[in-house]
Order: structure tokens, then sequence, then C-alpha cells
């Protein structure tokens, strides 16, 4: 028996967005009483964050903490219209829309607090811990709580904000195929290294460096979450994974449970590295791309590239299982 | 700390200075965090109704079959049954998902009439009191079927004596009279003439499922006033709201969508395959309705990622340039289509990958089998393509003795080239990310490689 180790490589890009239904993505943004924000959606979180990004462009783009922002989400009764969490494009088509909500709230956040303090809305920022003050006079200053209380009871205002993003529907071109589906390409390249063991077949993935680029980063830690538990899932699909074993020669065999259907567990978990690029997208929230789809991507083939290099075994179906391991071994001997 | 802040500020550092960000590139913990550690998150399936019913299906054994008669008498008589369904009970049995977006034909019966075209497929709901009651009156319907050959392999799907198995009359989608979604692009056999050296390789997969923790299911409640409220894991609250309104033939805002809790979607819960029927069956009884799938019909009837066959052919010069490729892509779709003929649009657009290449020529066929139907699945038509690509790269790579990395540095796309789809490449970072995953290798490249650069135009460079 022996362990024969290799290196493989894999470079990808992946679209933002595809948009031949048009994929728009609304939000409607209001302020409660004592200065709570309420952004409301339809938008679906599968657990990659999408409420807790989309709060993030909210408190940033009002200048409020993130304390104060109010996710609401997924009730079509109160929700705007969303197309839905897929295509990578979450993050950005509900990003923009919650930016341009956010913008034209606080629009009326900040002349509702230059009616208050008697300046021009034009002289006021915010300072991103709660109040709006005089740009270079910072003692002159009012809380969010004040401003909406006054919004409420005094002014007589609504401090809201309407935002829709839609980009314009792409028809393909029958002949050629021309079309504008996506809005920008995120990028990525994996090298992978492999164990192969040449008895049983067996492919263990030792180590695994990712090299993204997604535009902005707008929440560090859960871009390398996503990075790395899509190349888990990448792991996966490249050396475990199907529902139909023998496709498409038999249609029988097929797992019906977790104990015929394997997935890697913790043990064959390969070590990660992960290296994040920024290359703003100009339609992006503060620059984001999409990354959820193609974390999964660069792995397979640079997992395959990498059996190669260890074995000299060239697998072109995928999984990538011990037996098609064993005959490509075989056939190599054979030769 | 490099898994809080793994960001290398040192790329593109014109573009990316941030103008005083306060919220946005810090890390703040995720919202559902701490409610899915302490195991406090509320799913849709953590919510109990009084009087709920359950619903279960009766499916067919066949791939391919006519259905000549179908006794639902014993699963009525069965203790605990309430109601038992058939196509007869929906009112626009007949769907695709893709209407709302004017994508047609609707190729798919929510309960089989004449025919079954899959292993799996619905033919009878069964609604009881109990979720073991509904199980045994399923088992307990009886269908009699003359079975039919099946096509089971996306290429004999598409040979002329195939049998055809949709009722549209083709074995695959049509793509505005094309029987696949094409790319043209430059003169494909030109670059093959041109080239010193052509490779023609064959890549495939077999489906995958998507393996989500939580299964796909919705509980339907019936309201005082008339409305359905639907408790689901979609992954599409509206997308699901329509289509159902239009399967079961009633006011949009006669429903109501709640989710926004899913245990793992990966594009598994966009096909809308619970909620019309737990709304019909909500409707009949009068009482709240659960339809969840098993774990079997998770991973044996629901949409899987479609297995894909991927034929490139490619045409290299000597010092590494890819001058032309053709590319036939067959997705393996099953039996209807939901999301697949989108799919193979989307294949088409990502080809030919991230690099230059001054013809291209792809068919990008969405075939129909007698298998379970796939759908989405996280990278969507781009997955696969990319393990044939990558694999492809990395062979003529060796075959013509060429560093992988500086093979697919020199083909890389750049900003202002025009990909096949004829949209001019903007943002593009494919150069840099490679160097950078050389650099983290120790992998070595020369000076010209590491020079290299997606914003300098392709003519101003090697």
């Amino acid at each position: 028996m022996t362990l024969l180790r290799g290196r493989g490589y894999a470079s990808v890009n992946y679209p933002t967005g595809m948009n031949l239904g048009g994929d728009p993505s609304q939000a409607i943004i209001h302020a409660t009483t004592m200065g709570g924000f309420v952004v409301t959606l339809s938008s679906v979180d599968l657990g990659q964050g999408l409420k807790t990004v989309v709060a993030q462009c909210a408190a940033e783009t009002l200048g409020i903490p993130m304390e104060n922002v109010i996710i609401d989400t997924a009730d079509t009764d109160t929700g705007p219209h969303c197309m839905g969490t897929f295509a990578s494009r979450g993050t950005h088509r509900v990003g923009n829309a919650v930016i341009m909500a956010a913008r034209e709230a606080r629009e009326v956040m900040l002349q509702v607090a230059a009616d208050e303090l008697e300046v021009d809305a034009g002289d006021l920022e915010t300072d991103g811990t709660g109040f709006v003050r005089l740009k270079g006079s910072p003692a002159t200053k009012i809380h969010i709580s004040d401003i909406a209380l006054a919004a409420h009871f005094k002014q007589g205002k609504s401090i809201s904000g309407r935002g829709i993003f839609l980009k314009e529907r792409s028809y393909p071109v029958p002949e050629t195929g021309e079309m504008d589906p996506d809005s920008c390409q995120a990028h990525a390249c994996t090298v992978a290294e492999v164990e192969v063991d040449d008895e049983t077949g067996i492919v263990t993935v030792l180590r695994m460096y990712n090299t993204y680029e997604i535009g902005r980063a707008l929440n560090p830690a859960m871009v390398a979450q996503q990075v790395e538990g899509g190349a888990w899932m990448g792991v996966s699909h490249a050396i475990f994974e199907s529902t139909e074993p023998y496709y498409p020669a038999s249609r029988a065999h097929g797992p019906i449970d977790f104990c015929e259907y394997l997935m890697p567990g913790p043990a064959e978990i390969p070590v990660q590295t992960s290296v994040i690029l920024e290359r703003p997208a100009s339609n992006g929230p503060f620059g984001a791309k999409g990354i959820g789809e193609m974390t999964a991507n660069a792995p397979i083939p640079a997992i395959a590239n990498a059996i190669f290099d260890a074995c000299g075994v060239r697998l072109t179906t995928m999984p990538f299982t011990p037996e098609s391991v064993l005959r490509g071994l075989d056939a190599l001997r054979a030769a | 700390m490099a898994k809080i802040n793994p960001i290398d500020p040192d790329y593109f550092k014109d573009e990316r200075a941030a103008p005083g960000f306060k919220v946005i590139g810090t890390t703040v913990p995720r919202s559902d965090a701490l409610g899915h550690v302490t195991g406090r998150t509320e799913f849709f399936e953590d919510r109990t109704f009084p009087n709920l019913a359950h619903l279960k299906i009766h499916r067919s054994p066949h791939h391919h079959a006519l259905i000549d008669s179908v006794d639902t008498s014993h699963a009525e008589q069965t203790p605990g049954v309430l109601r038992v369904l058939t196509y007869k009970d929906v009112p626009a049995n007949w769907y695709g998902v893709l209407r709302l977006i004017g994508i047609g034909p609707d190729d798919e019966p929510v309960l089989a009439e004449d025919r079954v075209i899959y292993k799996g497929e619905p033919i009878v709901a069964v609604v009881a009191d109990s979720e073991a009651a509904a199980l045994e009156g399923a088992s307990r319907v009886r269908v009699s079927y003359t079975e039919l050959p099946a096509v089971l392999d996306v290429e004999e799907a598409m040979s002329p004596d195939a049998p055809i198995i949709k009722r549209a009359g083709t074995n695959y989608f049509v793509y505005e009279g094309h029987h696949s979604r094409r790319i043209r692009f430059g003169d494909v056999e030109a670059g093959f003439a041109r080239a010193d050296h052509v490779f023609d390789w064959r890549y495939s997969s077999a489906p995958i499922e998507h393996a989500p923790t939580e299964t796909t299911g919705c509980i339907v409640v019936p309201q005082s006033n008339g409305r359905l409220l639907i408790h689901s894991n979609t992954q599409a609250a509206f997308f699901t709201l329509d289509n159902t309104a239009l399967i079961i033939n009633r006011a949009p805002t006669d429903l109501q969508v709640k989710g926004g809790t899913v245990g793992g979607g990966f594009g598994g819960k966009v096909d809308v395959m619970v909620e019309p029927l737990a709304c019909i069956a909500a409707t009949l009884t009068n009482r709240p309705v659960k339809f969840v799938y098993t774990r079997e019909e998770e991973m044996q009837v629901s949409s899987p990622r479609a297995a894909e066959r991927i034929y490139i052919k490619d045409g290299v010069l000597s010092d590494g340039r890819i001058v032309a490729r053709k590319i036939m892509l067959y997705v393996d779709a099953g039996a209807y289509a939901r999301h697949s003929p989108y799919g193979a649009t989307k294949a088409a657009a990502h080809l030919p990958g991230p690099y230059t290449i001054p013809n291209v020529h792809a068919d990008c066929h969405c075939v129909y089998t007698n298998r379970t139907p796939s759908s989405a699945m996280r990278g969507f038509g781009v997955t696969i393509a990319d393990f044939a690509i990558e694999s492809q790269m990395d062979r003529i790579a060796r075959a013509l003795d060429l560093d992988p990395l500086e093979f697919r540095l020199r083909n890389a796309y750049r900003d202002g080239d025009l990909k096949a789809h004829r949209k001019v490449a903007s943002g593009t970072a494919l150069i840099e990310v490679i160097q950078r995953a050389a650099e983290l290798v120790g992998h070595e490249l020369p000076e010209e490689y590491r020079a290299m650069s997606s914003t300098t135009p392709r003519g101003a460079q090697a």
C-alpha cells in the first residue's frame, strides 16, 4: 500500500444574479416611535446570513447603530416582493433595495432633525452611534430616538423609504446566444492537496487554499464561513455524493438516508486557508458581488486534478469514488 | 485571525478604498446564530396545531407507464383517513413553475393523470388524522399499469428513434425553435484549422441531492376569514404563493406565506412541490394540513442537481493560446422541466469559462428522460461545467508541458474582452486570484505572469 500525494488547481468565475425574469427585490423601511428602523422584506435567509448583511447595509446607509435595525421578513402579507433566495442574488439584489429604501428614509430623518435643530438638512451628518449632528459643530446634535418622537408626535412625518432592485430583463438571441444575464462576476482560484490510497482507492483531501475576489466583503467572517462551508460541499460533491451511484447505466442503488448517502464528517474536512480580494462592483451594494453558489465549484476540478497529480488517474465522471480510482489504477497497470 | 478577516488589502487598492465605513466590512455576528446553536430557532415543523392532519403520497413504481385504473376505495376505508385526492381535485393540474416569467409549456401534472413518466411520480394524495394512517392509506391505493419503454440516457433521448416521453412532442426543451440554447461566436471550425493541437474529451456527473437537514415541507392552516396561512420552508415566498394560487385557482390574496427559516436550501426548496396539495387538502377538510417529505422522498423524489454530460473540443496553439472551443452540453432534466431550461441557459452564458477564446460554439441541451425531475441547485448550470472546463485546462497544460497556472493566466479574460455571449467583460479579477493563489502555495510564476493585470487591455500585454 502506498499513500500518493498530489496537488491540483482550478480557477473559475461566477455570475451574480440571473435576470432572465428581471430578477427584482423590494424593501420598505420605517422608523418606530423611539428610533428603531424596521426593514420589511419577503426575502428568505437560508442560513447564509442575508438578514445580517442587509441589516448592515441599512445601518451603514442610515448612519445608525446595528442595534437600531430590525429585519422583518418572509411574510407575504407584510413584506414587499422578493424573487427568492437563489442565483447568488440575495446580498446583491436585496442589499441594493435596502440601500435605496434607507437613503429615502435617511433623507426624511435628516429633514426632521434639521427642523428640530433649526439648521439646514444639508449641513447634517450621522455619527454612527445614534446621533445626527451639525458638520463642524458636533455639540449641535440630536439622537435618533428624539428625531423619531418628533416625527411621530410633533412634525407629523413618516420616516420611511421604499427601495427596489430591478435589472432590465434580457432575452437571449436564439441564433447566437447574445444576452446580458448577470450583474457582475466573482472570481476564485482553489488549490487542493490530496492523498490517494492505491490499495483502497480512497481519496483524502488534506488541504485547500481558496483565493476569492468578491467585490466587497460586507462581513468578513461570514465571507470566510461561506467560502469554507462551500468548499466542504465541493469536497462532498467531488468524492462522496450521488443519488444514483451507477448513473446512467442503472437507476437502482439509490440511497434513501444518510447511512447510505455519504458526506464528509469532521474527520474528512481538509485544513483550509482562505484569502479574499476586493474589486468592488459598480452596481453592487457597497461593491459586493454574490458568492453564495460558486464556493462549491472550484474545489471539484481542483480535487480531480490533484488526484491525477497524485496517481496518474484522470477521473472524468463525478463523484470520484474509491471504485473509480481503483479501476483507473488497474487500467494504468494494464497499459 | 484569518477566519475573522481574510482580506488582502494589497490588490485593487485604488478601487477598494472604503470611504469611512462604520458597519460595512466589520464582523457583525450572524443574527440567527444564537438561536441555531441553542436549539431555539423555530422551524415550520416546530409549530403545533390542534386537529393537524397529515398528507402522504402514493407514487409510481415505474419509470414510464400508462395508468389503466386507480382504485382509492381501500385507501378511503382506512381508519383515520379523511380524504383521498386525485388529479380531479386539483383545479389547474398542469403547471410549470417558470410560467411566472413567461416560460412554458406547462408540462407537469401536480398529480398524474393517464400516465407516469418517472419512478416516484405522485398519483394519489391521502389526508389522514395521523402520519401513520396517511401512510397506511397511501399504501392501500391500487393502480394498474401498462409499462412502456423507459428512456434513461440523455443522448439516447435525443436520438430520432427514441420513444417520445413528453406530450409536447420532443424529449428536449425547445429554445425558440432550437433544440438547445446556442452560443455562436466567431468561426470555431476556422479556429480548429488554425490550431496546432486539438483536444476532444468527455466529462459527466451523476445526480446529487441537496441533502438539507430539514426536508421540504409546509403546514397550511385555514383561517377564520377563509384565507389559507401557509407556513413553509420555501426559498422564495412570493414564487410559492403565486404558483400555488394558479394551481389551486384561488385569488393570490386568499393566501399568505410565512417562512424565512430554512434548515438547508441549496436550491432544493424553490420547486413548489408541497404547498398546492396541502392547500387543497386544508380547504377540503377545513383542518390544518402538514405535508412534509420523508428523508427517502427528499433523496429519491425531490429534484436533485442534474446529471450532466459535457464534450469539450479545444483548438490550441503551441504557445498555449486557445483559439477555438466547442462544447456539447447535456443536462438530464429528468421527466419535467421545472427550472432546468433556465439552468441550461445559465450554462450557455457561462461558456467557455473565464477565458477569452475568439471562436466558441456551444449547444446546451435540456433533455427529458424517465428520471426524477432535476431542478435548481447551488451553482445551477455552472458547477458541472466548471468541473469539465478546469479538468480540460489541466489536461491540455500537461499535454503541452505548460505550467497549469501560466496556461490559465495566458488565456484569462480581462476588462474589455468580449465574452462569447457578446457581453463586454468588466470588473474581472481572474488573473489576480490565480497570482494570489500561486503566492499562497509557493508556486513560482515568471515575472511575465506576475506582471499581468486584469485591468490592462489584452493588446497591451503579451
